[in-house]
């Protein structure tokens, strides 16, 4: 698998990404912000946490528009393979690949800390490594993380089973707990948890290596 | 030629923000501050000719995210 994980100013969670989806065995390039394409043949397009352009206007709005995310859009659309963690995750929102907004989350402070996730039933070649029901810890950081969408989205992510991840205890008020979501082709998955920071012994633990192994599994097949 | 925007969460969408200065007022002492919604304001210098509609796509496209938030434009 040729993976891409796209760089900005103010990502801080590229190298992390990178090391994650190596470790899986995954071939990564990194990919500035001001390209204007893709490397030839990427499968997946992993998008890091951080702050791009220091949250200016919105988080991830600046990102969003950014001449590679066009390339990135693109990519989605083909049916090609984008993960967004954090920031990651704010970015797919802003470009409208996944449904819904992040808000400044409910008690208004940063927060930084392990949580606990219910991996939701959602087919997803993400989940492959994971058990429906089954609970994870992943760390969370962020200051906006407060996942938003109307009640007829909601219903819509229901009915779709498009929900991936779950917080068991809602640390940032988000609507009916989500911590994660996969696009309609269940191809694009925006999560606010870090699983690369839970992806080796030394993290601590080792609950988001799954996800990557999945992954790569999942596309070595295709 | 100038314009400003005004950039609001929309009704319903919670404004933990606003919420936060309404607890401040009230602690400062000021009764009956019934709700408080923050937003914010950005300001164009714009060539001139530039029409309300382009600042309007402007909105849509980049400066306010219409999934929660709500603009209006004074030209």
């Amino acid at each position: 698998m040729h993976a891409a994980v796209i760089v900005f100013p103010g990502s801080n969670c590229d190298r992390d990404l990178a090391v994650a989806l190596e470790s899986a065995g995954a071939k990564v390039s990194m990919v500035w912000h001001k390209d204007t394409d893709l490397p030839a043949g990427v499968d997946m397009v992993g998008i890091p946490g951080g702050f791009s352009f220091g949250d200016y206007l919105r988080c991830g709005a600046i990102a969003a528009n950014s001449p590679i995310c066009r390339s990135v859009v693109a990519h989605a659309e083909r049916g090609g393979y984008v993960l967004g963690v954090c920031n990651g995750f704010q970015v797919l929102t802003e470009t409208g690949l996944l449904p819904g907004a992040l808000r400044r989350n409910g008690n208004l402070k940063y927060i930084c800390k392990p949580v606990e996730l219910r991996v939701e039933d959602c087919d997803t070649v993400y989940l492959r490594g994971y058990k429906p029901g089954q609970v994870i810890t992943v760390p969370i950081a962020h200051h906006d993380g407060n996942y938003f969408v109307d009640d007829a989205k909601l219903a819509q992510l229901r009915d779709e089973g498009r929900i991936a991840f779950s917080y068991v205890n809602n640390p940032n008020g988000s609507v009916a707990d989500i911590a994660g979501v996969v696009s309609k082709n269940r191809r694009v998955l925006g999560m606010m948890p870090h699983p690369e920071r839970m992806a080796e012994a030394a993290h601590g633990g080792t609950d988001g290596k799954a996800m990557f192994d999945g992954l790569m599994d999942a596309l070595a097949l295709a | 030629m100038k314009a400003k925007v005004y950039v609001m969460l929309k009704e319903g969408v919670l404004d933990p923000q606003g919420a936060a200065v309404q607890h401040a007022l009230g602690a400062l002492g000021f009764d009956g501050v019934e709700g408080v919604r923050q937003g914010k304001v950005i300001e164009l210098d714009l060539a001139t000719g530039t029409t309300e509609a382009t600042v309007r796509e402007m909105c849509e496209k980049l400066l306010a995210n219409t999934v929660i938030e709500s603009y209006r434009i004074e030209m």
